[in-house]
């Protein structure tokens, strides 16, 4: 058997992900170490009671990984939006809807009904998009 | 709204501690998610869970406290604050109170984060691998 261990976020800046993940968001951190020899800092959050896998969140990297160039490409990306989708899945999303609501998380949609459930969407503060879906039975006619 | 069992309120509070541990939430905010007067809602939360709300969250902020000083690097100051935790002292005694040892005992006595962190291969081969001084070289001696 196979099972999703962890996904990864590139991010601009990692206090200000920790800061977004962890104040606003209300998750856990699972480890924040930093690798001195490497110049490296392992940084990996998720959900509260969720032992499933963890959100890890890595500077866009520089040289030797990527050059100058390409650093500063991948950066701009990533504010684009083209840095990738993190899928949360909620028995309530309502709920966690106006929660983060409140708590300055600014969603993209409302929560907005579909086949497959309601879900809404989200940035975190580097560009990348988080999607929160509810899942119902399947029905074509809901959405 | 009819039919609402009392204890449904409680677990309102219960849940804001939970999920607001970091926050400096009083016994008077989980108070109000209950929507009870403080010192009718310490009662009633004692009955329904076993112990008082102050005791509930305190627990909360240092079970995650002990998390954090086996999953991370930070501080004692910065785990304190970063659980909710006001005074670092009160913090501290809590700490012992609850664990036998002080919050350095206590990550002392287990393994350095550093030694169980699950650093991917790949990962370790790409931020540990050296820059060579003639990485880029080629775009550095060209002209613009």
């Amino acid at each position: 058997m196979i099972k999703i261990g962890n996904a990864q976020f590139w991010v601009h800046d990692q206090d200000e992900a920790l800061a977004f993940y962890t104040k606003k968001l209300g998750w856990e951190v699972k480890a924040d170490v930093k690798m001195e020899s490497w110049a490296f800092r392992w940084l990996c959050v998720g959900p509260p009671g969720d032992d499933g896998p963890g959100l890890v969140l890595m500077p866009v990297p520089g040289p030797p990984m990527l050059d100058g160039a390409d650093s500063a490409k991948l950066a701009e990306l990533v504010a684009k939006g083209a840095g990738g989708t993190l899928f949360l899945e909620t028995d309530d999303l309502q709920a966690a809807y106006d929660d983060w609501s409140a708590r300055g998380v600014a969603f993209n949609d409302p929560p907005t009904k579909q086949a497959y459930g309601i879900d809404t969407s989200f940035r975190d503060p580097s560009g990348n998009n988080i999607r929160l879906t509810q899942v119902l039975d399947f029905d074509p006619g809901r959405g | 709204m009819a039919n609402v069992p009392a204890a449904r309120h409680l677990l309102r509070a219960k849940d804001l501690a939970d999920a607001r541990y970091f926050e400096p939430l009083a016994v008077a905010d989980l108070a109000a998610a209950a929507g009870l007067s403080p010192a009718h809602f310490s009662r009633q939360f004692k009955a329904a869970f076993g112990e008082s709300p102050h005791q509930y969250l305190l627990t909360r902020r240092l079970e995650r406290a002990s998390a954090l000083l086996r999953a991370t690097d930070w501080s004692v100051a910065a785990v304190c604050f970063a659980v909710g935790a006001q005074s670092l002292g009160s913090f501290t005694v809590s700490f012992h109170r609850v664990f036998g040892m002080t919050p350095l005992a206590y990550r002392a006595a287990n393994p350095p984060a550093e030694s169980h962190l699950r650093i991917p291969r790949c990962v370790a081969l790409a931020y540990g691998r050296p820059q060579n001084r003639t990485f880029r070289e080629d775009k550095a001696a060209s002209p613009a």
